[in-house]
């Protein structure tokens, strides 16, 4: 009798503890002072910069309806959810939204009612947005014109469908923090490091994610499979780090969609699409000085572990079609053609151990983006139409085995799941 | 006689350059060359339209439909996500400006079958308020600039699905849809009707758009400007 009296008040205690460590980041919240917008034109310039880098737009129009009215659909592995209505529409937009709102939306991942937000939307980058850069982002979306357009609600999964499973989320993985400065690091590296981490989100897709799909060390970017996309996003870490020539082609790359010898693709050409190509050099320069010094993995080569009569069999057949199909524009030697069309000889996304990437190019064919450096990119065709699985198998673990490259083969099955 | 040389020299010199513009352009649309064939002149009507020589503005606001929904498919909507509107309209005018393909035509026996469709395209049904698609696509049916396409060329499988497609709410046109109206008028006979009359109509070399409609539209189109 008096043993279970102790167990009960033991598990009532464990409750009541398990209940303080998932209630406690709500409990204790500092308070948000409001703040008088100004509306200087220089203040609504800086928002609209402000909110390309941080690339509202691409999440928060829907194709084919006003910008940033919202309801464009983003596919999570726990279900769909859909964007809120940015312009200042009084009942279904931002129009009676107050700038302590706004910050704490971004900053807490609360809505204006109290409401928590779905990570979907990146607050978990957004944290470390300032208080000032905050007040200049909505000062831009009031100049907006408003548009009636009621968010539709999202459509999750049970239980993470349930306010207690959000909770819990945020409990592991996120805090409310601003961005504090290195005082270590120079002035570009600190900006660096707030546009990568904070408002250009790229470890939205450059990070590993658990089975939870949370980030555990938010300054890990070495890549992985997007939940929902089928693409792979590369490490943005390398161990040995970046050289001087690397990182001049990077900052090609992000500002223009193409350099000497590489394009951006699939996501990442919507990245620079909407986003990237509209920021100042020095800001590129700077998010590149900063990912350069964050330590990477060495990547070491796999052996294959097929059949050697197989590999060879691909590879012969592979030169064949690469022949036939592929060196007029990628060159005999994988060489490309400068800026127009990329080399495979050293080609990073052949390169990556997973031939999801590979795959999907050579299937559904892609461009890059129109830039104003590179208003009318030249394009890469879809071969799904022409080339049977085995042959795409083929060709692709040939340009992954030669000229220096040393990636594994692929089998006809891995094209065939796509 | 100078003068005339210097002439007829940057007459050449300006057409070399457009040719070799119009050739860098073909190098740039080798992805679309894949389904709809080099210089918009598709192999294989059943699946993939041919896309030459139709008025620009109807191809600028296809590629925009593709990009945003109104049409599906999916390689189309994806290489088309990060390009430009500007980009789009030139890879319109290029298109546009390519002779139209011409297709072997699919000749069709039955002549009850044919006078049906011949009717509703140059008649249409007062009675239900159905216009003649002549009326809007042209009397050769060939289209009419800058935003109304040419039938004739098109195959009967592929007319008879874009039909459908109306029908069923699956292709939008921009607001004021007349184009789904219409289908919606049309039951399935009807269709297959229409679709094999204008699948067996010749297409020759001097088939273009026409510059400006016959009269008034017959009904209110959102992409007509
Ligand atoms: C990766 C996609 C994505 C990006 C990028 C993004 N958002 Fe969102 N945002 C969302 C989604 C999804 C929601 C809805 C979340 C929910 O309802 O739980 C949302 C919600 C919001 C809300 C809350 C609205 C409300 O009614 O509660 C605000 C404010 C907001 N976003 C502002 C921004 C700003 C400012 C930017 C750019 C700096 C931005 N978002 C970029 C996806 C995104
Ligand atoms: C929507 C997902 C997504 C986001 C967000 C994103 N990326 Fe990427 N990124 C990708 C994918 C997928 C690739 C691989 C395809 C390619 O190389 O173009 C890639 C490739 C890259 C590459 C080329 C890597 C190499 O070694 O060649 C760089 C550089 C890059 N991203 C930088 C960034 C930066 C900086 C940001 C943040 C501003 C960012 N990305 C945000 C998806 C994303
Ligand atoms: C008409 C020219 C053309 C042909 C033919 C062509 N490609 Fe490409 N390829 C491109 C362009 C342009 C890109 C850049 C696409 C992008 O950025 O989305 C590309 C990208 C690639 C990439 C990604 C490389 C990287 O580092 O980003 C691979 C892999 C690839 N092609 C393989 C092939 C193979 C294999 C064939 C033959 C079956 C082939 N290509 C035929 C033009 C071509
Ligand atoms: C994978 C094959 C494929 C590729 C690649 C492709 N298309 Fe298409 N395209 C189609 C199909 C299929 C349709 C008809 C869709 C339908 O049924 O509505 C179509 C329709 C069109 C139409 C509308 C034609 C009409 O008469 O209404 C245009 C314009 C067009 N494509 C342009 C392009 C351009 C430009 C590109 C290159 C950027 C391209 N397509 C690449 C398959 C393709
Ligand atoms: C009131 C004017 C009007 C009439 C009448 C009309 N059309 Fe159209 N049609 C259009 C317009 C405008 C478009 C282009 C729609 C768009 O922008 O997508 C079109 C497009 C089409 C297309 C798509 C062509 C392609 O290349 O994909 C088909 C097929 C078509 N019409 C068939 C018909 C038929 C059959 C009839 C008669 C039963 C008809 N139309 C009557 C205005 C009309």
């Amino acid at each position: 009798m008096k043993r279970c009296w102790l167990c009960r008040a033991g598990l009532l205690l464990l409750l009541l503890s398990a209940a303080l460590w998932l209630y406690w980041p709500a409990l204790y919240r500092p308070a948000i002072a409001d703040s008088v917008l100004p509306m200087s034109p220089a203040q609504i310039e800086r928002g609209a910069y402000l909110a390309r880098a941080g690339n509202c737009i691409a999440c928060h129009t829907q194709p084919g309806a006003p910008e940033y009215s919202g309801g464009r659909r983003i596919a999570t592995p726990f279900g769909d959810v859909y964007s809120s209505n940015l312009t200042p529409d009084v009942d279904t937009g931002l129009g009676a939204w107050r700038a302590a709102d706004f910050y704490r939306a971004l900053h807490e991942g609360r809505s204006r009612d109290g409401r928590l937000l779905t990570p979907a939307f990146p607050y978990p980058n957004y944290t470390r947005i300032t208080r000032a850069d905050s007040d200049a982002l909505l000062a831009y979306l009031r100049t907006l014109p408003p548009v009636r357009r009621a968010p539709r609600a999202a459509e999750l999964r049970f239980p993470y469908n349930t306010s207690l499973a959000l909770q819990l989320w945020r409990r592991l993985y996120f805090r409310p923090a601003e961005f504090a400065a290195d005082a270590q690091r120079s002035a570009s590296w600190n900006r660096g490091a707030y546009l990568v981490d904070g408002l250009g989100h790229c470890n939205a897709c450059h990070a590993r994610r658990d089975w939870l799909g949370g980030v555990r060390d938010s300054r890990a970017y070495a890549g992985g499979e997007i939940a929902g996309l089928d693409w792979e996003a590369l490490p943005l870490t390398r161990e040995p780090p970046l050289d001087d020539a690397q990182a001049g082609e990077w900052l090609a790359l992000l500002s223009s969609g193409v350099s000497q010898r590489h394009a951006v693709s699939g996501p990442m050409a919507e990245v620079v699409f909407h986003s990237l190509q509209y920021l100042h050099r020095e800001d590129l320069a700077a998010m590149i000085e900063y990912l350069r010094s964050l330590p990477g993995e060495a990547q070491t080569p796999k052996p294959d572990r097929i059949n050697a009569r197989l590999l060879q069999t691909l590879q012969q057949r592979g030169e064949q079609v690469y022949g036939e199909h592929c060196a007029d524009c990628h060159g005999e030697q994988g060489e490309g053609k400068p800026s127009h069309y990329p080399a495979l000889a050293g080609s990073r996304l052949l390169g990556s151990p997973s031939p999801a990437n590979a795959i999907r190019i050579v299937l559904y064919g892609g461009y890059p983006p129109s830039t104003a450096a590179n208003p009318m990119p030249y394009g890469m065709p879809p071969f799904r139409p022409q080339l049977r699985d085995e042959d795409v198998a083929a060709v692709l673990t040939y340009v992954r085995s030669a000229w220096g490259n040393q990636a594994g083969a692929v089998l006809p099955a891995q094209v065939a799941k796509r | 006689m100078r003068v005339l040389a210097a002439a007829v020299l940057s007459l050449l010199l300006a057409s070399a350059a457009a040719q070799a513009q119009d050739q860098a352009m073909a190098e740039r649309l080798k992805p679309c060359a894949a389904c709809h064939g080099e210089g918009g002149h598709s192999r294989d009507e059943v699946y993939y339209p041919s896309i030459a020589g139709k008025p620009q503005g109807y191809l600028q606001q296809q590629l925009r439909n593709f990009r945003e929904g109104r049409r599906h498919n999916t390689v189309m909507a994806e290489l088309l996500a990060p390009l430009s509107d500007d980009y789009l309209r030139a890879i319109a005018a290029y298109y546009a400006q390519q002779p139209p393909t011409l297709a072997a035509r699919e000749p069709v026996a039955d002549a009850a079958l044919l006078a049906r469709g011949a009717k509703l395209v140059r008649e249409g049904d007062a009675a239900r308020q159905l216009p003649a698609c002549s009326r809007c696509h042209g009397g050769q049916l060939a289209g009419v600039q800058p935003a109304i396409p040419s039938l004739a060329g098109l195959g009967r499988d592929y007319l008879s699905a874009q039909l459908g497609a109306w029908r069923s709410g699956v292709r939008q046109a921009l607001a004021p849809d007349c184009m789904a109206q219409i289908a919606r008028k049309l039951d399935e006979a009807e269709i297959n009707a229409l679709s094999a009359y204008i699948a067996a109509l010749p297409v020759n070399a001097q088939t273009r758009p026409a510059e400006h409609p016959d009269g008034k539209l017959p009904l209110d189109c959102g992409s007509v400007p």
